[in-house]
């Protein structure tokens, strides 16, 4: 059995403690800047903040991931480099990187950090995985959503790293790393940037019927009746009318969240090392609930017991939950 | 952008313009005693708001008689009870039920599934609202404690009965 490591998201440094303390194994989260995919206003850490966070996680035992997983663009690497030196100076465990220089850039300069290859890579066969093992020491892959846990095994016996997967959280798959919808409407890329649907160009609007339409950068992207749930205001989740269908429809991703709770035992099986919970743009209360039903349900399973699950799906998006990919390739 | 919380707001307390402005009245200074507490125990959340100190938030508990209008800046802290035929026009406008902004406040309930579930209504400028609810979630200790706290045993007795109250509410729903 592997050891099944709980990796659990920070926006804040309170949120970091809250993570640690409910039962994460590691951390992870980002700097203030375009070094991170989740860029947001309001969220991420000083460099002080982060050497006090992990001051706090060393002294319980939890590790702490730097999130350096966006792609800077040609000829500005310098924020990236002086982020992995100062991850590096604070004492972090690891780097979760995407980029091909970045990880070139730390390989190099600082060859006892450990490297994690970001889902942002979008690595999904064994000989791109292979590639960033043999060329930058990469020691962990955070596998794309969109693998069956029998070609996740198989992959497993192919490369010479750990994997770490998603198992709870925002289900925003396609080809990760290379989404050009944001940037298509705001001129900000998800990729470089870190924003996805940057919160300026975000606007609410409230209709005397109840419903609510979700705007970005002007343009209406979906409109929920008086009593639907709702999603993040995202492309790629947007409702959409097109000449072939009579009426609006989710014509790439519907606002669904990943929630593997029930997979835990085959994806430990298949040899998964770590499993990752999405959200460093959430609260604390997402992380303290989501971290403490995860601890709970990871230990039951590396104790022989069957896992009690809590139930998540009022923290997932517009209150709907899969297996996605995991499960079977045919779930849309 | 600026709003203004819409008049039909006040229709739903036909008769209780009075009430409204008396209970703001009486709030008053209890709320400026509130907002200044905080800022005084958690100076560090003012860093988070950046640009947005200045912004004007329109806070409207929807059970309640009255909205509420903060304005975060450390300079001039402005947290006020104000009809909701006399709001000001905001930057940004946070409804929802006391208990649920009260809980998201204090980082019990998630701002996000309250917005999925549709509890929680935000418009206007949504980086505005982002700031202000990555601020509060970085804040350690339980802001409604500490306010209870201000008001000894019975301010924590009315927190505790209140919660109690929301949590049968949430489990009949």
């Amino acid at each position: 059995m592997t050891l099944a490591e709980l990796i659990c998201p920070a926006g804040t440094p309170a949120a970091l403690r809250t993570a640690v303390d409910a039962g994460a194994d590691a951390v992870y989260c980002g700097f203030q800047d375009a070094t991170n995919a989740r860029n947001f206003p309001g969220l991420n850490f000083t460099p002080e903040e982060l050497g006090d966070a992990v001051a706090y996680a060393h002294a319980k035992g939890a590790k702490v991931l730097l999130a350096l997983n966006t792609y800077p663009p040609a000829g500005k690497v310098d924020l990236w480099r002086h982020a992995a030196d100062l991850g590096v100076r604070l004492g972090v465990d690891a780097f979760i990187v995407a980029d091909m220089g970045v990880a070139d850039y730390i390989a190099r300069t600082h060859p006892q950090a450990r490297l994690h290859l970001s889902v942002q890579a979008a690595a999904s066969s064994p000989e791109a995985i292979r590639y960033y093992c043999e060329n930058f020491g990469v020691r962990r892959v955070v596998l794309p959503r969109i693998l069956t846990i029998p070609e996740i095994r198989q992959i497993r016996t192919e490369i010479p790293c750990e994997i770490e997967t998603f198992i709870f959280g925002n289900h925003g798959l396609m080809v990760e790393g290379r989404c050009s919808l944001t940037n298509y409407l705001t001129g900000q890329s998800t990729n470089m940037n870190g924003v996805c649907s940057p919160a300026s160009d975000v606007e609410y609007a409230r209709h005397e019927d109840g419903s609510m339409s979700s705007q970005l950068a002007g343009f209406t992207i979906d409109r929920f009746g008086p009593d639907e749930k709702a999603g993040y205001p995202t492309i790629c989740k947007g409702r959409y009318t097109t000449s072939n269908r009579a009426e609006s429809y989710y014509a790439f991703e519907e606002p669904i969240s990943l929630n593997l709770s029930r997979l835990l035992p085959d994806l430990i099986d298949a040899g998964v090392h770590a499993f990752k919970i999405e959200g460093r743009q959430r609260s604390k209360s997402y992380v303290r609930n989501v971290v403490r039903a995860f601890r709970q349900a990871v230990d039951d399973i590396r104790n022989g017991r069957a896992a009690n699950i809590a139930d998540l799906v009022a923290l997932t998006e517009g209150q709907k939950q899969t297996q996605g990919a995991f499960e079977t390739k045919k779930w849309r | 952008m600026s709003l203004r919380i819409e008049a039909a707001n006040s229709a739903r307390w036909p008769g209780n313009l009075l009430a409204s402005r008396l209970a703001c009245g009486v709030l008053q200074p209890i709320l400026t005693r509130i907002v200044r507490r905080i800022a005084a125990r958690h100076p560090s959340l003012f860093a988070r708001l950046g640009p947005y100190q200045t912004a004007d938030f329109v806070i409207d508990p929807i059970d309640l008689p009255f909205a509420m209008h903060l304005r975060p800046d450390p300079d001039r802290l402005l947290f006020r009870a104000v009809p909701r035929d006399a709001a000001p026009r905001a930057d940004a406008v946070i409804r929802g039920r006391f208990m649920l902004l009260l809980e998201l406040i204090d980082s019990q309930e998630d701002g996000d599934a309250a917005f999925f579930s549709r509890d929680l209504d935000v418009t206007g400028d949504t980086e505005a609202v982002v700031r202000l609810r990555n601020a509060l979630d970085d804040v350690d200790t339980s802001i409604a404690e500490d306010t209870a706290a201000m008001f000894g045993a019975p301010g924590r007795a009315v927190l505790a009965r209140l919660r109690r109250g929301y949590g049968a509410d949430m489990e009949k729903d």
